[in-house]
């Protein structure tokens, strides 16, 4: 099961230059919010310190308190391998390890933690490819194929599957269909509306339809601050602030 | 992009403006074939009503190209769901002053009769609320709108008081009950307008603040 993310007083720089200021959110379990806002308003980068990914960039640093469930992120006990187990991440393009087959391409993470029951294995790599929405279309060549062989749209399916497969409670999804046509992008949204019956899914995304198809709440960020977060029929049909108006009705600037 | 997209709404708020100066028209012609009992005007309406029609159809058309390739957001698209609604009601005026002008063809195919109804003056105020309605529209003035919903109840009780009156003339001379149907008839079209102008006026308000305020309430989005 998903759970919820709390938020308070996180910022975040790279070197000098903060590119979060005192973020405060809630993220509410089993439901899927979107992160909308111009290039550079900090999106990126607030998904990426929910699961530590923001620091291992060379003088990225984040401070201030994230609790996801009952796991405190940045707590001084925090294990950042457990917490991006915890906390899986897709992105923008899809990258498979090209030479492995699309069964080792699922079970790399379950390897990587140390996983070794084969029977469990086999199981985990089914129900990951099945939730991600795969498995009819790769089942008979999970030893053949590798993830290269296939489609742009299926292997971020299988980058799906992969985060799915180390059973983390959080999905992160920064712009998963920005590089896709049309046909898969409407599979990967179907499979996010899915997937929120088991994770809590974060997507950000350029997109705004694509926000207002698949999230049930959406946060717009502007210049590294939270501006508005509410329903996402709120955000586009009557937003309260002025700012996130001029942006999503493209009047920006 | 966004330039030819508010080109395309600019091109929106024009039409509608345009049709609702052909509605206004036809609740002016129709009320002057009253006064003065000339058909010419009632014909002047009758003709008049293809091209409140051919705005409509335009005004959908152009709404739902706008819709399908701009997917408009947030205050664009409460402009162009207020803008189809508004369009609908102001088709359904052009109706009615279509209505208005057959009672009143039928009216004078017979020799005059006083009857103890202003309809003139009833035209009047219904015919006040359709332009500050669009009036509202055009500035985008939620203020403005919400005095056309305080007019509704005038122009209500103006209906009430004609239909006492005419019921009470027909009873008392049933040689004028032909007359005063199509004067009872009139005054129910020219109450069913000034519906149609309170419906323009809760679409303004909520284009303008994003309320609804149809059925007496205040509803914004939780």
């Amino acid at each position: 099961m998903g759970v919820g993310i709390e938020v308070r007083g996180l910022n975040a720089w790279y070197g000098k230059n903060q590119s979060l200021n005192s973020i405060d959110m809630t993220v509410a379990a089993n439901h899927v919010t979107a992160v909308i806002g111009p290039s550079g308003c900090g999106k990126s980068t607030y998904v990426r310190c929910l699961n530590r990914m923001h620091e291992t960039i060379p003088e990225a640093r984040a401070e201030g308190s994230v609790k996801v469930g009952e796991m405190d992120v940045y707590g001084s006990g925090s294990d950042p391998v457990e917490v991006r187990r915890r906390i899986g991440m897709v992105f923008q393009k899809p990258n498979p390890f090209p030479t492995m087959s699309i069964y080792d391409n699922v079970a790399a993470g379950l390897k990587l933690n140390g996983f070794r029951n084969r029977k469990q294995m086999n199981e985990l790599v089914e129900r990951s490819l099945k939730l991600a929405a795969l498995w009819e279309e790769v089942k008979d060549n999970l030893h053949k194929k590798s993830g290269a062989s296939l489609s742009g749209g299926q292997q971020q399916r299988l980058c799906i599957a992969r985060a799915l497969a180390v059973e983390p409670e959080v999905l992160l999804m920064d712009e998963p269909a920005s590089a896709l046509d049309p046909i898969s992008t409407s599979k990967i949204e179907e499979l996010i509306f899915q997937l929120k019956q088991h994770y809590t899914v974060v997507i950000v995304t350029h997109n705004m339809q694509q926000a207002a198809r698949v999230a049930e709440f959406t946060a717009f960020f502007l210049m590294g601050s939270l501006i508005e977060y509410d329903k996402t029929e709120k955000i586009f049909t009557t937003p309260a602030d002025k700012r996130t108006e001029d942006y999503i009705t493209g009047r920006f600037g | 992009m966004r330039s030819r997209f508010q080109q395309g709404l600019d091109e929106l708020k024009e039409k509608l403006l345009r049709m609702g100066g052909l509605a206004e028209q036809a609740i002016d012609r129709a009320t002057e074939a009253y006064r003065t009992r000339d058909s010419k005007y009632c014909q002047m309406v009758l003709t008049g009503e293809n091209a409140i029609n051919e705005a409509e159809r335009e005004i959908d058309e152009l709404s739902l190209d706008l819709l399908a390739m701009q997917q408009p957001m947030a205050v664009d698209l409460r402009f162009i769901l207020a803008v189809l609604k508004i369009n609908a009601n102001l088709e359904r005026v052009g109706d009615q002053a279509v209505n208005i002008a057959q009672r009143v063809l039928d009216l004078i195919s017979e020799p005059e009769v006083q009857l103890p109804v202003d309809v003139p003056r009833m035209a009047d105020s219904v015919s006040t609320m359709v332009q500050r309605a669009l009036e509202a529209f055009l500035d985008g003035k939620a203020e403005v709108a919400e005095a056309v919903l305080q007019m509704d109840g005038i122009v209500d009780r103006m209906k009430d008081e004609a239909f006492i009156v005419l019921v009470q003339k027909m009873h008392n001379e049933p040689t004028v009950t032909r007359a005063a149907l199509n004067v009872l008839l009139i005054s129910r079209n020219l109450e069913r307008i000034a519906d149609h102008a309170t419906n323009i006026a809760e679409d303004v308000i909520f284009w303008v603040r994003g309320a609804d305020v149809r059925h007496g309430g205040a509803h914004y989005r939780q």
